[in-house]
C-alpha cells in the first residue's frame, strides 16, 4: 500500500504548498485515486476526468472568481466552481493580465 | 556531490578584446533589396553567413533606430570575424553608416552597393571576392583560452509546455546563477512572457530605478494588448502551449522566469542593446522567439540557451543556440533539433542541479566549438522587433 502510494506520488507534482492545483506528469485516467504530497501537505483526490501529461487538476476546492495558485503565485481566476480532482484548464479558468478584450467590452 | 565547475573555454579574441565562440564572416544586407544577393554570396563562399529579411527602408524615428541598432549589433557581435555590408544604394538604412559603426570595433568591414557596382551580378561578384579574402584571413585565427566571465549568454524559451517551468527552465536558471557567480552575463528577455511574474524580478532588482524599469517595460507591453482591445491569450499562450497544459499567460510567465535563476537583476536594457553591467540583465523584447533571439545576439550574446517543450528548430546565423528539451518524449520525437534533454528531471532520474551541471558542461563545449543541431541544420533564423509602421 505504501509502495503504491509512492509510485502514484511520482506521477504528479505540486510545486508549492500554497497551490490549489497539481500537475500530472503522465496521462492519468479518470477515476484514478491520486496522493499528492507537497511538503507537509498531503491531498487524496480522485480524478473526475482524464488529465493529460503536463495538465493541471485541482487539489482544493476553487470557487468561481477565486484565484488559481501554482508556483505559489496567481496564474489566473476560476470562471466556475472547481472541485478537487477536476481538470483545470482554459475551460474553467482565465488569465487576468493582458485582457484588452475586457477594456474594449467595458468590463 | 557536484564536481567543481570549469570556468574556461576556447574562443576567438577580437581586436576590441571581446571573445567570440564562432568565427563567421557575415554578409549583412541592410535592406531587403540586397538580401538575395547576400544569400547568393553565402552559396559561393564557405565560412560566410547571412539572413533574409524584409526591412531597411521607409522607417523613421525609434523604429529606424531600433533596426539600425540591430544591424550594427549583429556585425559587432564577437562571433563575427569580419563583415561585408550589402546595400542597394537608395535605402533609408545606408550600408555605409552601418559599416562605420561596426568598424569601430577594429574588425574588417567592407561595403558593397548594388547600384554602385552595376547591378546584382557585379555586386555578388565583388562581395564574394571580398568575403573570400576575409574567410582566408579568418581561418588563420587560433582559438585561445577565455573565461566564462567574458560570456554573454542569452536565455529563451519557445514552444513551452507545463514541464518548462519544472525541468528545463530551472536548469537554465541554475546555469545562469553559476555564470553570474563566475562574473559572466545572463540575459533574461521576452517581456510578454514575464507578465504576471514581474513582481518576483522587481524584488530582485539592485535598485529602485531598475525595479521601476521592470514595471515600465511590462506596462508598455501589456498596454499594447489593451490598445488593440484584445485578450493577449488569443496569441499567447499559443495553441501549442495550451495543448501542453499551460492555461494562462501568467502561468507561462512564472515558468519562464525560472530561467533567470536567483541572482540580483542588475539592469533592464532596450532591444538589441549591449548590457552595460555584468550579471543578470533583462532585455525588453517580445515573446516572439526569433525577434527575441535576434535582439539578444545583436546585444552581444555569443551563445543562447533555448528551452522547448513542444519542440522547435530555432537557430541563429551568428550564435549557437543550445536547444533543451523539457520532456523526454519530445527529445526522442524531435531529436534532430534538440541538443540536450532535461526531461530527466520530470522522470526523477536527475535533480535540477545535476541537469544544470550537465548543461553547464554542454555550454562550455559549445563555446569551445561543438556544433549545435541548429548550426548543423543551417537554421539561420532572423527577425527584427519592429516598433513603428513602414512608410
Amino acid at each position: 500500500m505504501e509502495r503504491a502510494g509512492r509510485r502514484e506520488a511520482h506521477k504528479v507534482v505540486m510545486l508549492n504548498p500554497a497551490d490549489n492545483v497539481a500537475v500530472a506528469l503522465a496521462d492519468i485516467a479518470a477515476g484514478t485515486r491520486i496522493r499528492v504530497v507537497c511538503g507537509e501537505s498531503v491531498f487524496e483526490v480522485e480524478l473526475a476526468e482524464p488529465v493529460e501529461f503536463g495538465h493541471k487538476f485541482a487539489v482544493r476546492p476553487i470557487a468561481a472568481g477565486e484565484n488559481v495558485i501554482k508556483y505559489g503565485e496567481v496564474i489566473g481566476r476560476a470562471t466556475v466552481d472547481i472541485r478537487p480532482g477536476q481538470h483545470v484548464h482554459v475551460h474553467n479558468i482565465e488569465g487576468i493580465r493582458g485582457r484588452g478584450d475586457r477594456l474594449a467590452a467595458g468590463t | 556531490m557536484l564536481r567543481e565547475l570549469e570556468t574556461r573555454f576556447w574562443g576567438y579574441r577580437r581586436p576590441d578584446g571581446r571573445i567570440g565562440v564562432r568565427n563567421h564572416v557575415l554578409i549583412l544586407p541592410t535592406i531587403t533589396c540586397a538580401a538575395q544577393a547576400a544569400h547568393q554570396i553565402t552559396q559561393l563562399v564557405a565560412g560566410t553567413v547571412s539572413f533574409i529579411h524584409q526591412h531597411g527602408c521607409a522607417q523613421v524615428g525609434v523604429d529606424y533606430e531600433q533596426t539600425f541598432r540591430t544591424y550594427v549589433g549583429l556585425g559587432v557581435n564577437p562571433n563575427v570575424y569580419g563583415v561585408v555590408v550589402m546595400g542597394l544604394g537608395c535605402e533609408t538604412h545606408q550600408a555605409r553608416r552601418v559599416a562605420e559603426e561596426i568598424a569601430k570595433t577594429g574588425k574588417p568591414v567592407e561595403v558593397v552597393s548594388i547600384q554602385d557596382h552595376g547591378g546584382t551580378l557585379m555586386a555578388i561578384a565583388q562581395g564574394a571576392r571580398i568575403a573570400a579574402a576575409m574567410v582566408a584571413d579568418a581561418s588563420r585565427l587560433m582559438r585561445e583560452p577565455a573565461s566564462v566571465s567574458e560570456l554573454i549568454v542569452g536565455t529563451e524559451c519557445g514552444g513551452s509546455d507545463a514541464c518548462s517551468g519544472i525541468s528545463a527552465n530551472p536548469a537554465v536558471g541554475w546555469v545562469s546563477d553559476r555564470l553570474v557567480d563566475a562574473g559572466g552575463t545572463s540575459i533574461l528577455a521576452e517581456t510578454t512572457e514575464l507578465i504576471g511574474a514581474e513582481h518576483l524580478l522587481a524584488k530582485r532588482a539592485v535598485s529602485d530605478r531598475v525595479a521601476k524599469r521592470v514595471y515600465e517595460v511590462i506596462h508598455a507591453m501589456e498596454s499594447r494588448a489593451f490598445q488593440m482591445g484584445v485578450d493577449i491569450r488569443t496569441g499567447n499562450p499559443s495553441p501549442g502551449n495550451i495543448r501542453g497544459g499551460l492555461s494562462t499567460l501568467e502561468e507561462k510567465s512564472l515558468g519562464a522566469a525560472a530561467k533567470a535563476g536567483t541572482r540580483p537583476l542588475r539592469e533592464v536594457i532596450d532591444y538589441a542593446q549591449r548590457p552595460t553591467e555584468k550579471g543578470l540583465v533583462w532585455m525588453d523584447t517580445p515573446g516572439h522567439d526569433i525577434e527575441q533571439l535576434t535582439g539578444m545576439v545583436a546585444g552581444g550574446a555569443q551563445v543562447v540557451l533555448f528551452t522547448s517543450g513542444r519542440g522547435t528548430p530555432t537557430g541563429s546565423p551568428i550564435a549557437p543556440v543550445i536547444k533543451i528539451a523539457t520532456n523526454s518524449h519530445m527529445y526522442e520525437r524531435m531529436g534532430d533539433n534538440m541538443d540536450f534533454n532535461a526531461g530527466t528531471v520530470i522522470e526523477g532520474t536527475e535533480t535540477i542541479e545535476e541537469a544544470g551541471a550537465r548543461l553547464y558542461e554542454e555550454l562550455l563545449a559549445v563555446c569551445s566549438g561543438k556544433l549545435t543541431r541548429s548550426e548543423i541544420l543551417k537554421q539561420h533564423d532572423f527577425g527584427i522587433w519592429r516598433i513603428g509602421p513602414t512608410f
